[in-house]
């Protein structure tokens, strides 16, 4: 569980994010959603730890997460996996040097054991024998997945996706989403994902907090997403021409 | 220590640069012969001081300066796009958040590798001009290669070798992390992307200049 109290940040004195406190919980799939510019990836950086908050709290479990020392920080970022918006793979490595790094880096286990877990890895994500291809060899959406496979190599206890969906077609993107849902169940991690595409919500939001301009204005599950009357919540929600056609048509059928 | 690192940017570095240094500091040397054969034209000077005159404007200022001010443009400007692209393609933040050490992993390699790799392409690059200024001026006839040798032998200060050398460590330092510095810290896009390599290579060229002046002070006067 990752439990966030009072976070504000600012650039420049521009008020970016203003006092967000939320819980996410282990074992599902947290989102941070909202339109561009919301604060949304400010928020995910700072949770990892890429930015600093200008005041606030981040606990991971009980641990005070801001103020770990440089091996606190680096021993519990090898319990945190990444999923970048553009996959962040290196590309002059092949795909299971890409997997491997991190092992590479902080395990002790012999060749064999990674090349072991590498193949357990792209076998999870459905990438078995793509081991030798380099990231530019494979499409978008065989990328995510080598970014997801890198990000659960050390079977992390914490899974965070930034913008997953991101330049991938619907069907690529339900794919990615599901796979991300199953491996929040299969390793009971906390996951948090952030997102503004509404199938994944609807999908995999079993725990969803809205920002807009800094600010958290709703939190809920998926199932709460279309009762709400939150305003904000529902002009984001029905963002789109065609789903406010269908939400129009709808209330026509049903007054 | 990524020692595998380290030795892939020795390899990037000295072999990759091995051409164009051998082939700027070739005709250096040529030039630097023949224009001091011109000067010496119906002058009393002894024309075996062309031989001495390359060795030492070699050794003491052309090989390590030029070398280093052609590698800031190569070397330079390849460090710091190839570390900013790593910026903007979220791979440091990768690397941050596995724990990874990023600049011990990416930076020092390339500054360790580029400290052995200089100061060798330096005094390969110095035997390649004295070669340069000899194929200028014995098989044309402007000497004889007694006459050259002799000066090559001629007046000869150890300490200028090692004068080099300095030089040598000292560019590489500079010209590595101020390109290293340039691309670690480089916000934006493309744009600043290359702006970044850009002013990669112009402040190392000043930086380079202005110790080289700084070391001639130092060890000379």
């Amino acid at each position: 569980m990752i439990r966030i109290e009072g976070i504000n940040k600012s650039f420049d004195g521009v008020d970016i994010l203003k006092g967000i406190s939320t819980t996410f919980e282990t074992g599902k799939c947290n989102l941070i959603i909202g339109r561009s510019g919301a604060g949304k990836t400010v928020l995910l950086k700072i949770l990892v730890g890429l930015l600093k908050p200008s005041s606030g709290t981040v606990f991971y479990d009980k641990t005070d997460f801001l103020n770990l020392s440089k091996k606190e920080l680096r021993q519990l970022r090898m319990q945190m996996g990444m999923l970048f918006q553009g996959s962040a793979l290196f590309d002059s490595m092949k795909v299971e040097e890409n997997i491997r790094f991190p092992l590479d880096m902080f395990s002790n286990m012999t060749r064999k054991e990674k090349n072991h877990r590498v193949n357990e890895c792209l076998e999870r994500v459905s990438l078995t024998g793509e081991n030798l291809k380099y990231p530019s060899e494979v499409s978008g959406g065989m990328q995510k997945r080598v970014g997801i496979a890198r990000a659960i190599v050390f079977k992390p206890k914490y899974l965070f996706c930034d913008e997953p969906n991101s330049g991938l077609d619907p069907k690529t993107s339900i794919v990615i989403d599901e796979l991300i849902d199953s491996i929040t169940e299969e390793y009971n991690i906390t996951t948090v994902v952030n997102t503004h595409d509404m199938n994944s919500v609807m999908q995999i939001g079993d725990n969803i907090n809205l920002l807009a301009d800094g600010t958290l204005v709703w939190k809920g599950t998926k199932e709460e997403v279309l009762e709400s009357e939150n305003e904000m919540l529902q002009s984001f929600v029905f963002a789109s021409p065609f789903l406010q056609r269908l939400k129009a048509r709808a209330e026509r059928a049903h007054p | 220590m990524y020692w595998k690192e380290t030795v892939r940017q020795m390899h990037d570095i000295g072999i990759g640069s091995l051409l164009i240094v051998a082939l700027i500091s070739l005709f250096i040397g040529a030039v630097t012969a023949l224009q001091f054969a011109y000067q010496l034209d119906g002058t009393l000077v002894p024309r075996y001081y062309i031989g001495y005159i390359v060795r030492d404007i070699t050794i003491i200022e052309m090989a390590p300066t030029i070398t280093a001010l052609v590698l800031a443009g190569k070397v330079g400007s390849n460090m710091a796009s190839e570390i900013g692209g790593m910026r903007q393609k979220e791979h440091l933040d990768a690397m941050d958040i596995m724990g990874v050490n990023t600049p011990g992993y990416i930076v020092m390699p390339k500054i360790l590798g580029a400290l052995v790799a200089i100061p060798l392409l330096v005094i390969i690059g110095a035997m390649i001009s004295i070669l340069g200024g000899y194929l200028a001026s014995v098989p044309t006839g402007l000497i004889s290669n007694e006459d050259y040798l002799r000066g090559l032998r001629s007046f000869f200060v150890p300490f200028n070798v090692t004068l080099m050398l300095i030089k040598a460590f000292v560019f590489s330092f500079l010209l590595t992390s101020v390109s290293c510095y340039q691309g670690f810290y480089v916000e934006g896009g493309s744009i600043e992307l290359g702006k970044a390599s850009t002013d990669a290579v112009v402040i190392s060229d000043i930086m380079i200049l202005i110790a080289d002046y700084v070391i001639a002070l130092i060890f000379t006067v």
